[in-house]
């Protein structure tokens, strides 16, 4: 490890815990939320014939996980080298 | 040329592929044998990781799964995804800087506990074997209805091919031939999947397809929805299960998914830390392909095995539709001899009548027009992957890559099962507790003769498979979460759980869920010791024995936290060990203590 301070190491781990959970809400809620509880709600704009609530819950929270990962990677790239910890 | 032939030749240049592969690709070192010497490229991790998860299940028995169930199996295509999320953000990066070999490494150092490893290294070994069975059944099941071989012959040649890569060149040559499996499985998936799409919407894109409009310019999934409303079933797109159910269901898929081992020891195997949150991304990608196709697949297919038997000039639902049973298409009388079609003429008029004859509201309707009863006794689900290309009227060469496809499926989580297995035994077991004093080289010895073990083991399993194989994947999953998954989490993200506390929890979580499972299914799935019946009544908050994987999971935070709080607090050189997983620099590759 190689922090320059006490203090860097903290705001570096708060950061990636901050960005964590960001994400994670997203990911709730693009499952969770709109493919299974606002469902119903959703389901009020058309897509497909069906609705984007049937959407979300078959295919459009597979996409919203891929970009949570693929952000969080570079993100996480970028926080790495700003504290001077990347590998 | 005939079907089977093809059928030979395309397997066969698939698994000389394989065997050329483990030649190249063999261990000469610990290192090498459980991750790969950790020089795997992300990129390949990802696709190696995909044909590491996609199982026989994901590919043969998922989009039937979704045809049978409509938007209620929308709980596996995020469940088995959303995991990688998890397993991204929390899990990898921190476990592959953490450096060793296997899952109840990091567990058995981080508490401290060799109670701790054991209780991992056991929690492992019951969700992989009971997940091996299934794909050893896949291989047997593959190689009999393509190949016009028994059972147990074909069951025996994928021991064989798995032997030869697997001893030889461990995770090394498992990595290799996922990644030559991988694009086996993905071609055979998506080919299909194209043409019928094509067919029946003019769309090639699978995934817009399944949005878009048939020829008549209804949507898709509103035709199917009449179709089935017309024969007295429930609408496709409809809930039909509870909400909650749903939603603890989803939950325990994805933290079974992010705490499976024989997914986790694949990140063990890029070189860096930010490799092992890139390699996820890939991963879910290359699964996603699949995992998006195959809605599409479900409900194409079950559109159109619904209207290959009946009569286009008349209304679906109209008694002069249905189809005479002499008439019925080639597909038809092909998947018959498998018996995993079955026709009854219960009324003797000569047609086939597919309804629901359970839906008491459509009976009168079924009365009046003189039926008598569902005369599809029997569609396998599988059907609807393996059948598709005949359904679809596809040239022969696309049936015989179905089945290749289906075989490295199975072969490949076979492989990556196997060796966690393998793994567990030689280094948990052997070199990390019960004998710390053998050489390298003894222990790479372990590893291959537990590696031809446990293949025994899953083959013999696969050719006697317990009457409740179809019942423990979801053991495999309800472990996972509730015991695997909750110490990762708490091991990285909390400093102060300790020895106690951990073991505890893993113990919780773990008897919480085998009890929830065994009042429903049965003590040890033995018939006649059911409890309660396994009906959404009878279930504790209407969550159901598969879905309660997430409870065991919170049972089992909820307890490591007490326990920990009134034992002793955890030494300093561990908290110093949490502090440095968290940081990514100064990662090398994976090694032995």
């Amino acid at each position: 490890m190689s922090f320059k301070s006490e203090d860097d190491k903290k705001a570096y781990w708060r950061r990636n815990i901050n960005l964590m959970k960001v994400l994670l809400v997203i990911w709730a809620v693009c499952s969770y939320g709109f493919g299974i509880l606002l469902r119903p709600l959703l389901d009020n704009i058309p897509v497909g014939g069906v609705g984007l609530g049937f959407w979300f819950a078959q295919q459009g929270s597979i996409y919203v996980f891929l970009a949570i990962v693929f952000y969080y990677a570079k993100k996480m790239r970028d926080l790495d080298r700003e504290f001077g910890v990347d590998d | 040329m005939d079907l089977t032939t093809l059928t030979y030749i395309v397997v066969g240049l698939t698994f000389a592929l394989y065997m050329g592969i483990a030649v190249w690709a063999r261990a000469g070192t610990t290192g090498e044998f459980y991750s790969a010497g950790g020089g795997v490229h992300p990129v390949a991790n990802g696709m190696a990781t995909g044909a590491d998860w996609m199982s026989a299940a994901s590919f043969i028995g998922m989009a039937g799964l979704i045809a049978f169930k409509g938007y209620d199996a929308s709980i596996f295509l995020m469940g088995w995804t959303g995991g990688y999320v998890l397993l991204a953000l929390c899990l990898a990066p921190y476990l592959r800087k953490f450096g060793k070999f296997t899952v109840p490494d990091f567990i058995g150092d981080r508490y401290y506990s060799r109670t701790a490893r054991i209780v991992a290294v056991v929690c492992l070994i019951v969700a992989s074997l009971t997940y091996v069975i299934g794909q050893m059944k896949g291989i047997g099941v593959a190689f009999s209805r393509f190949l016009d071989v028994d059972y147990a012959t074909g069951l025996y040649s994928g021991m064989a091919i798995v032997f030869f890569y697997a001893v030889l060149g461990g995770m090394k040559g498992v990595t290799y031939t996922q990644i030559a499996q991988y694009c086996v499985l993905i071609f055979a998936y998506t080919v299909p999947a194209v043409f019928i799409s094509l067919n029946l919407t003019g769309n090639p894109i699978p995934q817009l397809g399944f949005m878009g409009d048939t020829a008549d310019g209804t949507p898709l999934l509103i035709k199917l929805d009449q179709t089935l409303v017309d024969l007295g079933f429930a609408e496709y797109t409809a809930q039909k299960g509870g909400t909650f159910n749903m939603m603890m269901y989803t939950l325990s898929l994805m933290f079974g998914t992010a705490g499976l081992p024989h997914v986790i020891i694949r990140f063990f195997t890029v070189p860096k830390v930010s490799d092992a949150r890139k390699s996820a991304g890939w991963a879910l990608l290359f699964i996603a392909i699949l995992y998006t196709t195959a809605p599409a697949v479900g409900s194409m297919a079950r559109l159109n095995l619904t209207n290959t038997i009946q009569n286009p000039e008349f209304a679906v639902g109209d008694p002069q539709a249905n189809l005479e049973y002499s008439e019925r298409p080639d597909w038809f009388k092909n998947w018959e001899t498998t018996g995993l079609l079955q026709f009854e003429d219960k009324n003797g008029d000569g047609r086939i009548q597919y309804y629901n004859d359970q839906n008491p509201e459509f009976a009168a309707k079924a009365e009046s027009y003189g039926w008598e009863g569902n005369e599809m006794v029997k569609v396998d689900r599988d059907i609807m992957v393996l059948a598709n290309p005949e359904i679809a009227n596809l040239p022969n060469w696309v049936i015989a890559l179905v089945a290749a496809g289906g075989l490295a499926a199975a072969l490949s989580t076979a492989a990556g099962l196997l060796l966690a297995i393998s793994s567990a035994i030689s280094h948990d077991l052997l070199k990390s507790t019960f004998m710390p004093n053998i050489t390298e080289k003894q222990e790479l010895l372990a590893a291959r003769v537990a590696m031809a073990g446990a293949i025994m083991v899953a083959g013999y399993l696969g050719l006697n498979p317990p009457g409740f194989a179809a019942q423990v994947v979801a053991l495999a999953f309800g472990l996972a979460a509730a015991s695997i998954f909750p110490a990762l989490m708490m091991g990285i993200f909390s400093s102060k759980i300790n020895n106690t506390g951990a073991v505890s929890g893993m113990l919780a979580g773990l008897v919480s869920t085998l009890v929830y499972i065994f009042v429903y299914k049965g003590w040890f799935f033995v018939a006649g010791t059911e409890m309660l019946p396994n009906t959404p009544d009878n279930w504790f908050l209407g969550v159901s024995p598969e879905a309660f994987g997430a409870l065991g999971a919170l049972i089992n935070f909820v307890v490591a936290f007490v326990v920990t709080n009134m034992t002793a607090p955890v030494p300093k050189h561990i908290e110093e060990m949490v502090e440095s997983i968290r940081v990514p620099k100064g990662a090398s590759a994976a090694q032995d203590h």
